[in-house]
């Protein structure tokens, strides 16, 4: 399992647009994907759950993947959490 | 029952029609009962979900039809749901191990998400409960078959009045049929508010419980800028507003006919209307607004309602996206215009007795000059992705403007140096707001490639009366000569060296200001983007060269009050000069 902790740049936090992207991602992987907010942790595979955390900009969040492409994954969604969506 | 209620208005414009209600779905609660079979419930689960989905996609492809993709996105995210996990997976191992009915493990599960959802601090993030309820209500109405009033079939004319219309419901409305709707609750961020403004149909939100008494049939008009709902309106009402109702819808269709036009006046010359923003969600705006480009893209969005200053990655962010959004259309950014009424709480800035003479805006950068380097850094490395021009605020001297250039061309340097790609030509300019900047542009327009008055600034400073200020605010007069002379110093000295020069304050939106501002050779016009379009139907009606002469004479009158009947006398009546 790796784990690392990004930084929300987006203005206007993590909204539905920016978390449909992640989560269509997260659902490439075969790894487990879980996200961490404010001592909250949820299924990062999951939009609804997602929601549930309540991201805003300048949340520090915490991704954990594990197991089959965990790397990859925590590549590819590491840069999502920290890219300006619309 | 005559009456008049008040609500919000979602979606501009008039409807006139009668009420065609929308009984709210009775309320059900499944009763938890055990089943024999939880595999075969189960099955009957997804074969809800399925039909769902079904509905789902056809709800979408008609929207898609309809109103385009990124209206029809909502339903992607409708579908979306119909496949989570934490949902779906969650519901069905709840009927497997438990022998629950599914109605039962549906409602459950569902519930505590929308309950989780609806408490959130974040309205935008409240209203995603709306979804869910409309998702699960579907499943819901599959699992039990039961049948939903289909709004693709209303074929009378119409007002609809509804508890609350859920996206899927608003996505349906036979536009043939439905002049308009009201609803009970919601906001003007809800769901129905918005799918109600890119349908383009006029709607009142949170209109309240009185709606509740309206007898389906009854007459009722809306007037959504006013947010006004009349029931059963008496016939002079009605009369007047059939009459208000046929003047929008023609002004409507007029001013949609320039969205995709260039800008001209009678005798042909160009200018550009462009747009101002503060956000990111006003360019789809601007361009909505047929925007030749942003005149003005405010930046202290980035820096306002938090608790430190924002990352240079935050703002390259927020920079790339305006420039692409744009696609090659200019986009002119200004460096952060902090101080005078906006204060940053986190850079405890020293009281000042006088702020809007005090250390505001550039006087600030260069007094605090890592923040003004990251926000240019952050810009430069944006460049590459349009057409950016870089504005500085609130030049005095020309010696702010050259240390402004100047640190911009050491940051420029820096990132070279770093391998960093930036736009080969920036057009780099200042606002002119400060009086002493503006009798002297012939001395700053050597160093600029460009200059925008400032004309909010500009006036509450030759005046010396702040704007704010009720006892003083008379003096706020945009048309009065002695403005209207400054204005045209600034143009002449710009254009004699080559330089455009364009304006970003209201003045430049205003009706009456335009046909001089035309006239004195002004090249941008910055406003807001609702007053694009008039704009742009305004000035093709004008001769620029009739009213260079025009605002030659306006200049001699002694007040505003004589310039602005002036304006009004030579441009009443349609085609006139």
């Amino acid at each position: 399992m790796i784990s690392k902790t990004f930084k929300i740049l987006n203005p206007t936090g993590f909204h539905v647009r920016p978390t449909k992207t992640f989560v269509q991602t997260a659902n490439k992987y075969p790894c487990k994907i879980n996200v961490m907010n404010k001592g909250k942790k949820v299924n990062g595979k999951s939009s609804l759950s997602m929601l549930t955390l309540g991201i805003g900009a300048q949340d520090e969040v915490t991704l954990e993947t594990d197991g089959e492409r965990e790397e990859e994954a925590m590549e590819a969604l590491g840069q999502l959490l920290t890219q300006v969506h619309e | 029952m005559k009456q008049s209620i008040k609500g919000t208005g979602a979606s501009p414009g008039l409807a006139i029609a009668k009420a065609y209600l929308i009984k709210p779905e009775e309320a059900y609660t499944p009763v938890q009962s055990k089943v024999d079979q939880p595999e075969s419930e189960a099955a009957r689960f997804q074969d809800a979900v399925r039909q769902a989905q079904a509905d789902l996609q056809q709800i979408r492809a008609s929207t898609e039809h309809k109103l385009g993709a990124d209206k029809a996105e909502i339903f992607e995210g409708h579908l979306m749901i119909l496949e989570d996990p934490d949902l779906i997976d969650a519901i069905l191992e709840q009927i497997r191990d438990n022998a629950v009915n599914a109605e039962y493990a549906l409602y459950e599960t569902s519930q505590s998400f929308i309950e989780m959802l609806s408490q959130m601090d974040d309205e935008l993030l409240r209203e995603r409960a709306v979804d869910i309820k409309d998702v699960t209500g579907r499943i819901m109405r599959h699992l039990r078959g039961t049948q939903q009033a289909d709004l693709s079939l209303l074929t009378e004319e119409c007002i609809i009045v509804a508890e609350d219309l859920t996206p899927s419901d608003t996505a349906q409305l036979n536009l043939g049929a439905v002049r308009g709707f009201v609803t009970v609750i919601g906001s003007r961020t809800s769901h129905s508010a918005i799918m109600a403004r890119s349908l383009d149909i006029p709607a009142i939100v949170g209109a309240g419980p009185e709606l509740r008494h309206i007898r389906p049939g009854t007459l009722l008009v809306i007037d959504a800028s006013e947010g006004i709902l009349l029931v059963d309106p008496t016939s002079e009402e009605l009369a007047e507003y059939r009459e208000k109702k046929t003047r929008y819808d023609r002004r409507k269709a007029e001013l949609a006919r320039w969205v995709n036009r260039q800008t001209a006046s009678r005798d042909d010359r160009r200018v550009e209307l462009v747009a101002n923003i503060g956000k990111l969600e006003d360019v789809q705006k601007a361009l909505d607004n047929g925007a030749e480009g942003i005149g003005l893209f405010r930046t202290e969005f980035l820096y306002m309602g938090r608790k430190e200053l924002p990352s240079e990655e935050e703002q390259f962010g927020s920079y790339k996206f305006v420039l692409e959004k744009m696609a090659g259309k200019p986009v002119v950014i200004r460096t952060l215009d902090i101080g005078g009424d906006k204060e940053l709480p986190y850079l405890d800035l020293p009281k000042e007795s006088n702020p809007f003479l005090g250390q505001r805006a550039l006087r600030l950068c260069l007094e605090r000059p890592e923040l003004f380097r990251t926000q240019l850094r952050a810009l430069l490395r944006a460049s590459r992705f349009g057409n950016m021009k870089i504005m500085f605020p609130m030049i005095a001297v020309l010696e702010e403007l050259l240390e402004a250039k100047r640190i911009l061309e050491e940051e420029k340097r820096k990132l070279v140096a770093e391998g960093q790609t930036v736009a080969e030509r920036i057009e780099v300019g200042m606002m002119i707001e400060v009086p002493a900047a503006a009798v002297s542009a012939d001395l700053f327009a050597k160093e600029v490639d460009f200059f925008s008055i400032g004309t909010n600034d500009l006036i509450q400073y030759m005046m010396a009366a702040d704007r704010m200020n009720e006892t003083v605010s008379y003096l706020y007069q945009p048309c009065h000569p002695s403005i209207l002379r400054m204005i045209r110093m600034v143009i002449v000295a710009g254009r004699q060296q080559g330089k455009w020069v364009g304006m970003c304050g209201e003045m430049a939106g205003d009706e009456t200001a335009i046909p001089l501002l035309l006239g004195l050779g002004l090249h941008e016009f910055s406003m807001s983007a609702g007053s694009i379009l008039p704009a742009r139907e305004l000035i093709s009606r004008l001769s620029q060269e009739q009213w260079s002469a025009f605002a030659e004479q306006a200049m001699t009158l002694t007040s505003q009050e004589d310039i602005l009947t002036f304006v009004r006398t030579h441009t009443q009546g349609g085609h006139q000069a």
